[in-house]
């Protein structure tokens, strides 16, 4: 399988005085420097409101930096935002499938929307399900699917188009420990095998601590640390991620202001119970 | 890249065709209104209208519940993309390589397609009742309603565009497709009525509608056809626009 259809800098992901401000003057993201090497497991923390889905956003094209440079594979993406589209994948932290779909639809769609040969994609879709083992479930409707399942899918269409970075929103949140351990073989597999650079956020520290090679947090839109799991643990004297998490980041409870999304998120949940 | 647009385009548009044939119960339930609306009124106005001298009533109704049905299921259709932002698979779309302006006009070509099947639906049930329609013009016919559909696809995901919630959305498109539809010349013929209303029948785009398909399937109507069929596609144009521009706003 080809995995680089572009030219690789050594970074994957390069980003240098990155600031976004919001109209009602609310700094997410202030002045963030920071790089991910090719082919690394970066972990990216954070507390609730830290400016982590604000920064992934940036990255992802689908917001703008108010100041600062971002590089996806060398790209700027506000300005050659659809060839960085087509460079990187993304797990979203709430579900992007189509329910009313089959899983082989979605990631027939997928296809068409990405531009990936016609001639290729049948085999393609077919490797991907299999390696998150869906292959037998492909004309299921997506309704019918587990939220580990759909996660499942999810990876299996954020790889379709064949991408040189991953991201993950919290690709394990509300999951159980077993199906969060699967998706971790996944992802490292993937890392590991088909040097893929994995760029992941999850509130679960022991994740980080086990897969990532280069942690980052971010606490009020700055960066407090970046450098591997070892030693972020050894700098700041304590026993685990978690620990050192709690002593740089504070015991204070973030609460969130409650944006248009979140409001969705709820409605969402209430549909989808009320439907049960 | 570019030649990807026309075929992402179609992506987008199969996808809505899929849902529609996979929602049966859709179908069937939005077919309730018209045939209640037909045989109601068509059979119950019909001999009053005779008496009038308005002539055969469902003659004169037939093409105005086509379009009734096609302006109700296309701007209801508006509401699939509240839907797809609560349910994620917008963001899906909105990070593919593709433009803005691409997936606004797949999703107004799907919604506009299914609205226009839901037509001809309604057209063979008119014709089971009694509608006896001008064969020969079934090309300018289905031309008409796939215009009306276009025209309040594109209505319908302008408004969804600026709204988060269903509820919302229901209300404003009810407060606006009533006063269209009963003042739209589709129900009795406006050419009596007071100058004001006269007034809101002349700038409402579904007027336009009625009255193109009134032309093509019975020849009886106010303006001449290719009028009818200037103002549809120039208010198409105009919707298109902008909704083109409040979906370009939208975020994920």
């Amino acid at each position: 399988m080809v995995l680089f259809q572009f030219v690789m800098p050594d970074s994957a992901i390069s980003v240098k005085n990155l600031t976004k401000k919001f109209k009602h003057s609310l700094v997410a993201v202030d002045d963030i420097s920071f790089d991910v090497e090719n082919g690394s497991v970066f972990a990216f923390l954070g507390p609730n409101g830290a400016g982590k889905t604000t920064t992934i956003k940036m990255l992802t094209t689908l917001l703008h930096p108010t100041s600062g440079t971002i590089r996806i594979n060398g790209m700027d993406p506000v300005k050659q935002s659809h060839a960085v589209r087509q460079s990187f994948g993304i797990v979203f932290q709430d579900p992007s499938l189509d329910d009313e779909l089959t899983a082989y639809e979605n990631m027939f769609f997928h296809a068409g929307l990405y531009g990936v040969p016609r001639k290729e994609s049948p085999g393609k879709i077919e490797d991907l399900m299999k390696f998150v083992e869906l292959w037998d479930r492909k004309d299921s409707l997506v309704k019918t699917f587990s939220g580990g399942m759909k996660r499942r899918l999810e990876i299996a269409r954020g790889l379709l188009h064949t991408p040189a970075i991953l991201f993950l929103d919290e690709p394990t949140t509300g999951l159980d420990p077993q199906t969060r351990n699967y998706i971790w073989t996944y992802i490292k597999k993937l890392n590991e095998e088909r040097g893929l650079t994995v760029f992941f956020t999850t509130h679960y520290m022991e994740e980080a601590e086990r897969a990532a090679q280069r942690v980052a947090i971010i606490d009020h839109g700055k960066i407090v640390i970046n450098d591997t799991p070892a030693n972020i643990i050894s700098s700041s004297g304590t026993a685990s991620l978690e620990d050192a998490f709690i002593k740089l980041t504070g015991r204070a409870i973030r609460e969130q202001e409650g944006t248009g999304m979140d409001q969705m998120r709820t409605m969402r949940q209430a549909w989808r119970g009320g439907r049960r | 890249m570019k030649s990807n647009t026309a075929y992402a385009i179609y992506i987008l548009w199969l996808r809505q065709i899929k849902r529609y044939f996979r929602s049966k119960s859709r179908i069937v339930g939005s077919l309730g209104q018209p045939i209640v609306f037909l045989v109601a009124l068509g059979f119950g106005f019909g001999s009053i209208f005779a008496k009038a001298g308005g002539g055969n009533y469902i003659q004169f109704l037939s093409p105005g519940i086509i379009a009734m049905s096609i302006m109700f299921t296309a701007v209801f259709s508006g509401i699939e993309l509240i839907w797809d932002r609560q349910f994620g698979f917008l963001k899906e779309t909105m990070v593919a390589p593709v433009s803005r302006l691409s997936i606004m006009f797949g999703r107004t070509l799907g919604g506009a397609t299914t609205s226009t099947i839901q037509g001809v639906i309604v057209f063979l049930i008119t014709i089971v009742i009694g509608f006896r329609p001008d064969i020969a013009a079934v090309l300018w016919g289905l031309l008409f309603m796939f215009g009306i559909a276009i025209v309040f696809t594109a209505f319908g995901t302008a408004i969804a565009s600026t709204m988060e919630d269903m509820q919302g959305f229901g209300l404003i498109v009810n407060l606006v497709n009533m006063p269209l539809f009963f003042l739209s010349g589709a129900l009795f013929p406006l050419t009596t009525a007071p100058f004001w209303i006269q007034w809101i029948a002349f700038i409402n785009p579904l007027s336009y509608g009625v009255d193109g398909l009134r032309a093509a399937f019975t020849g009886v109507s106010q303006n001449s056809i290719g009028v009818d069929a200037i103002v549809i596609a120039g208010i198409t144009v105009l919707f298109l626009v902008v909704g083109s521009w409040l979906f370009n706003r939208v975020e994920v």
